[in-house]
């Protein structure tokens, strides 16, 4: 919404600082978004006086100025305006001005004359439509003052953000009524200048029907149209609306069209209900009927578009034809043109979720649909049809045709809302003496019609506020108008939940931390994606395909942003991210979501040192296992990691896979080092608590085995065996220390070394009691493994 | 007095005074000696086979019972002094070699470094936000991104086609072969609020609950759009719980996620799910209420929105209004993190721009 500081100043009769008002919007819940001055854009013209006239040689209608623009250089300006009069003052727009209209003006040469600048008319400067002449400035300002200053254009527009609740805010009285609650004045309507004096009866009632100055009025979809207004005025002229008018209209930020338009124009962003001028000469039966659109019809919009209007679209209509879709945009075969002689005036409530669905339908976003849509003031809009007749008659001339009238088939009141005091207290904490809240509800314009006898107050609500409808809303607009900033800020106790933390929670963050600790940095990316597993879900109506499917699994999507970081000669990469993986359901059953966690790898292990002459080794594919098997033991614990083909995959006891790693496929550059990922899916409440072994009392005592076993022999498979065998002798651990390959060996052979740890829980084992161990142990890698001891 | 020596060598007897004098002179000499010096001396008083000490020692093993005693104290006591100063010594001599080795080794040189992993900033701010909230006595629940209209909308009291939905731009899920009635249509959630009808419909109050989680709308993916985006929600609900509560804990919150000094205010506003309905301003951290580029002017920065729960939302999720009251709330760490780090264009959050990434360093303050 658009608000002119002036008519707001009208309204309140006082003067007022736009700085000011956004405050105290701001705190009434309707935030500015900015304070624009209105006409910034004539900040560039300025007052230029013409000095000398003359008739231009070459051309009768072309006159030769002399404009003095207070710079001490007089500029010869050639101009077409008949108006044009030595010793005044006109707007001067000098050279490398642009024009409104977006033109710069240069210097030229106009029938053989030089022109150095130009003299404007009001048109030119996008203050109205009056093309007559130059705007002849009446002031004493001196030659080069900027034109801003001389036109009293001093207004301001106030860009209010309007929250959807609030329909009473997009017209100026609404902003009006909440500005004089906060300075505690009363407001009142300005005055239309130049008043005609109109002897305006109310107008009649009817139910469905009625006729007005020989043209039928009709409802035939009252879910539609609730209340239908309509008045016929005969011997208009149209044309250029009065000063005071466009200002106004510019002002609010919308431009200026003709007396007609402008006058329905003006109610709506004052009173806040749109309004609508047929040509009556126009309408066919003639008739204006309210009703649902029929299948297959079609209009042609005001902007000049040929539409195909929705079935069941809430309409206006002739006895042939769709002149208008109701409450979002007129036809352009019943509009007010010059011609025009004879207007009928329309003013309605449209149901909001009509005009709603009729705009999407249509993609028409119109200032009239959003405010139909938001709800206009049924019971109201009597008082804005009368006063736009008033305007109407005032600005455009013409007589009603007999009295108007009123279709309002299902008349209604506001509604009547109960308020306890208690409830006021219960809910804001605090307690208000119920004179207070009286005071409160009726600066919004309520009626609170009883004492708090029983408990409650009734309060009738008022009809520009169709969002007040149960106790509650009261409630809000009494801390509303009472101020939040006067509630206190004391935190008083609580009662903690009951629950704890989601396990997903805690189990992103601990992977987080470890994934952190080992060097890597956490990514956020955005789940959906051009490209991804057969499983991934589908989104219906993504803005961009790169984003129409939710990914399955996050890896990919870490891939990607290593190439981006290679795309910037970054070579050294660590990314993880811990996010959700989606499936979509298999027959019929819905998507799925589970935790996942991902890491990627590529570059230098560790920052370059001098003791490693600037040249580290690489993250190789020991680091990745070391790092998936880390991973598996912090996300899902119970799982085992085989190694099925060139890849690390984690299972579980019943087979199924969660979680895999190894090197992955990337576009890489020829300069890259090897990229190695991995993800794993996040099993929750598996975690275990760590369980106290007592420190051992008796020393260990280790030996090396070397062992040779053939080129293909799994190393799992013989620490496996030396662990399960070696636990009744006091193995405590196993672990493989190196490996030997080459000289010295059996072809397709290959030696790996194991340190085998053993320890009693009891006594100091003897030397003899491990070299018989070891023996045991021996025999069994002999026998069940074909593996053969080096040397220990 | 002479005696005779297993290896034939005479020696002073261990009486002689004048010997016992010397070895106290060399004991005392012993502080001054390098190392080679130190070797031989040691040899030359306490050698197993040469010591002139040791000689000493053996040589009473000739002398009667009570001159035994006497002398052996005096040459034992020598004999632990002489040990003492030669380690004492040695000691003294090692720890000068080091210095001296020191003074060779450049220590100015790089120290071998790891990598430093960082956490994301976003994750930062979150884990900030939820643990000033645990402080409060909330605790964490989350619920799934993919969920259906009634819990979406329909449950938080957006009514059909109301203009509060243009708020929300919804990216809707297929989900082909499965036959959905009214209101099951799948969505990804345009904000995290179901979770706080899932929470509700769990079980009865009191519930204080913080929702971190990912909201989608169908938004453009630019420098200040993307189509998800971190929210954090708040939900309190119990008997008692009113719109002080909420302004107070808010103001606690923006104090001590802010500064402690931070100015906070409280502007009604429009939410279909809370009523009364806030909007949470702090005052600008850059220019501190002035007005500057990062605050538009204003002087405030705004933070989040909240409210107390609707009487409707509370109903539609089986608790009593009229019994219970709550607030809740919600606010960007996605947008909070760009107030807070500065950034212009909200897709440096989505990316794994190392050189982006290591500025937040381990714990990413």
């Amino acid at each position: 919404m658009n608000a002119s500081r002036q008519w707001l100043e009208a309204f309140l009769r006082r003067r007022l600082d736009s700085r000011d008002l956004a405050a105290r919007l701001a705190m009434l819940g309707a935030p500015v978004d900015a304070i624009e001055p209105v006409g910034a854009d004539l900040r560039t013209f300025v007052v230029g006086l013409v000095t000398a006239v003359r008739q231009h040689p070459d051309a009768d209608k072309l006159r030769l100025t002399t404009v003095d623009d207070g710079s001490g250089t007089l500029f010869s300006v050639v101009c077409g305006a008949a108006n044009v009069t030595a010793g005044r003052k006109y707007p001067f727009a000098r050279l490398g001005t642009v024009m409104p209209d977006g033109m710069t003006i240069e210097k030229r040469k106009l029938r053989g004359e030089p022109s150095e600048g130009m003299l404007c008319s009001a048109r030119e400067l996008g203050l109205g439509e009056d093309h007559d002449g130059l705007l002849t400035l009446d002031t004493d300002a001196a030659p080069g003052t900027p034109l801003i200053d001389v036109l009293d254009v001093g207004d301001e527009r106030l860009v209010i953000d309007v929250t959807p609740n609030r329909a009473d805010l997009l017209g100026h009285k609404g902003v009006a009524r909440e500005l004089a609650a906060s300075f505690g004045v009363p407001f009142r309507l300005p005055e239309i200048p130049g008043e005609v004096a109109l002897d305006l009866p109310t107008p009649t009632r009817f139910g469905d029907e009625a006729p007005v100055g020989g043209i039928r009025l009709a409802i035939d979809d009252r879910d539609g149209c609730g209340r239908f207004l309509a008045a016929v005025i005969r011997g208009v002229s149209v044309g250029a609306s009065p000063e005071w008018l466009r200002r106004r209209l510019v002002s609010a930020g919308v431009r200026s069209i003709n007396n007609v338009v402008d006058a329905t124009n003006y109610i709506m962003l004052e009173l806040n209900q749109p309004m609508h001028a047929y040509d009556a000469a126009t309408l066919r039966g003639p008739s204006l009927i309210a009703r649902s659109s029929r299948p297959g019809e079609r209009l042609v919009t005001l902007d000049g578009v040929d539409r195909v209007v929705p079935d069941g679209t809430l309409v206006i209509a002739d006895a042939e034809r769709v002149i208008g879709i109701a409450g979002v945009m007129g036809g352009r075969d019943t509009e007010v043109t010059e011609r025009t002689t004879d207007i009928m005036l329309e003013c309605a409530w449209f149901s909001p979720v009509r005009v709603r669905r009729a705009r999407r339908a249509l993609d028409l976003a119109t200032d009239a649909a959003q405010r139909f849509e938001r709800g206009t003031d049924r019971w109201g809009a009597v008082d804005a049809f009368r006063r736009c007749l008033r305007l109407l008659v005032t600005v455009a001339g013409g007589a009603l045709d007999g009295s108007s009238a009123d279709c309002f088939p299902v008349p209604s009141h506001p509604p009547r809302i109960f308020l306890r005091p208690a409830r006021v207290a219960q809910v804001l904490g605090i307690e208000l003496a119920w004179q207070e809240i009286e005071k409160h509800l009726v600066a919004i314009g309520a009626t609170v019609l009883s004492k708090p006898g029983d408990g409650r107050i009734a309060v009738d609500v008022p009809g520009w506020r169709p969002d007040l409808t149960a106790e509650i809303d009261l409630i809000e607009e009494v801390a509303r108008v009472h101020g939040y900033d006067r509630f206190p800020t004391e935190l008083r106790a609580s009662r903690p939940g009951l629950r704890v933390d989601d396990a997903a929670w805690a189990a992103a963050g601990r992977l987080r931390l470890a994934l952190a600790a080992h060097g890597l940095s956490e990514v956020i990316t955005l789940p959906m994606v051009a490209r991804a597993g057969s499983d991934a879900p589908r989104v219906l109506n993504p803005l961009s395909a790169d984003h129409g499917l939710l990914r399955d699994t996050l890896l990919p999507s870490l891939v990607h942003e290593v190439e981006a970081n290679w795309a910037m000669h970054t070579a050294n990469i660590r990314l993880f991210e811990v996010g959700t993986g989606f499936a979509a359901g298999k027959h019929g059953a819905l998507p799925t979501e589970a935790l996942r966690v991902a890491f990627a790898v590529t570059g230098d292990r560790a920052p370059a040192h001098w003791t490693d002459g600037g040249k580290p080794a690489a993250w190789d594919r020991w680091d990745a296992s070391g790092l998936f098997e880390r991973l598996v033991d912090l996300a899902h614990p119970t799982a085992k990691v085989h190694v099925e083909g060139d890849r690390w995959i984690a299972r579980l006891a019943d087979g199924s896979v969660v979680g895999s790693c190894g090197a992955c496929p990337a576009d890489a550059p020829p300069w890259a080092a090897p990229l190695f990922g991995g993800e794993v899916t996040v099993g929750l409440d598996l975690r275990q608590r760590a369980s106290f072994t007592p420190l051992p009392v008796f020393p260990s005592i280790a030996r090396d085995l070397a062992l040779l076993l053939d080129l293909s022999q799994a190393s799992a498979g013989i620490t496996g065996l030396l662990a399960e065998r070696g636990r009744r002798h006091g193995l405590e651990s196993v672990a493989v220390i190196d490996e030997y390959r080459g000289k010295g060996l059996p072809s397709g052979k290959r030696s790996i070394t194991v340190r085998l740890v053993f320890r009693s829980a009891d006594r100091t084992l003897t030397d003899s009691e491990v070299e018989q161990a070891l023996g045991r142990l021996r025999t069994s890698l002999e026998r069940e493994l074909d593996v053969t001891v080096r040397s220990t | 007095m002479l005696v005779s020596d297993p290896c034939g060598a005479p020696v002073t007897a261990p009486s002689d005074p004048e010997s016992l004098d010397a070895l106290r002179q060399r004991l005392a000499a012993v502080a001054s000696l390098e190392l080679a010096a130190l070797d031989a001396e040691e040899i030359a008083v306490l050698g197993r086979k040469q010591g002139e000490l040791t000689h000493l020692l053996k040589a009473m093993a000739t002398l009667p019972l009570d001159e035994k005693k006497q002398r052996g104290a005096a040459l034992n006591a020598l004999k632990l002094e002489f040990d003492a100063a030669v380690a004492a010594r040695r000691t003294e001599l090692k720890h000068g070699a080091e210095a001296r080795d020191a003074r060779e080794v450049d220590l100015t040189m790089p120290g071998r470094a790891t990598w430093t992993g960082t956490r994301h900033p976003v994750t930062v701010v979150m884990d900030e936000i939820v643990d000033i909230f645990r402080e409060l006595g909330f605790v964490v629940a989350l619920g799934p991104d993919i969920e259906n209209e009634e819990r979406n909308f329909g449950a938080l009291n957006f009514p059909p086609d109301h203009p509060a939905l243009d708020m929300h731009d919804t990216l809707y899920v297929d989900t082909a072969g499965a036959d959905l009635p009214a209101g099951e249509r799948l969505l990804l959630r345009t904000h995290t609020s179901p979770v706080q009808v899932r929470v509700m419909r769990a079980g009865p109050p009191p519930y204080r609950v913080v929702i971190p989680g990912l909201a989608y709308r169908n938004d453009p993916f630019d420098a200040s759009h993307a189509p998800a985006f971190t929210q954090m929600e708040g939900l309190a609900v119990d008997e008692g719980i009113s719109f002080v509560d909420l302004k107070a804990t808010l103001s606690h919150f923006a104090r001590r996620f802010f500064q402690s000094d931070a100015q906070v205010r409280f502007r009604p506003s429009y939410f279909p799910f809370t009523e009364p309905s806030a909007e949470m301003d702090v005052s600008c951290a850059l220019c501190g209420g002035s007005g500057c580029a990062a605050c538009k002017g204003s002087g405030w920065m705004e933070i989040l929105g909240c409210g107390m729960v609707h009487e409707n939302v509370l109903s539609n999720c089986g608790v009593d209004p009229e019994r219970y009251t709550g607030f809740a709330f919600g606010m960007g760490p996605h947008r909070i993190a760009m107030l807070r780090y500065g950034l212009a264009d909200i897709r440096l959050l989505y990316g794994g721009d190392m050189r982006f990434l290591a500025q937040f360093g381990a714990l990413g303050q």
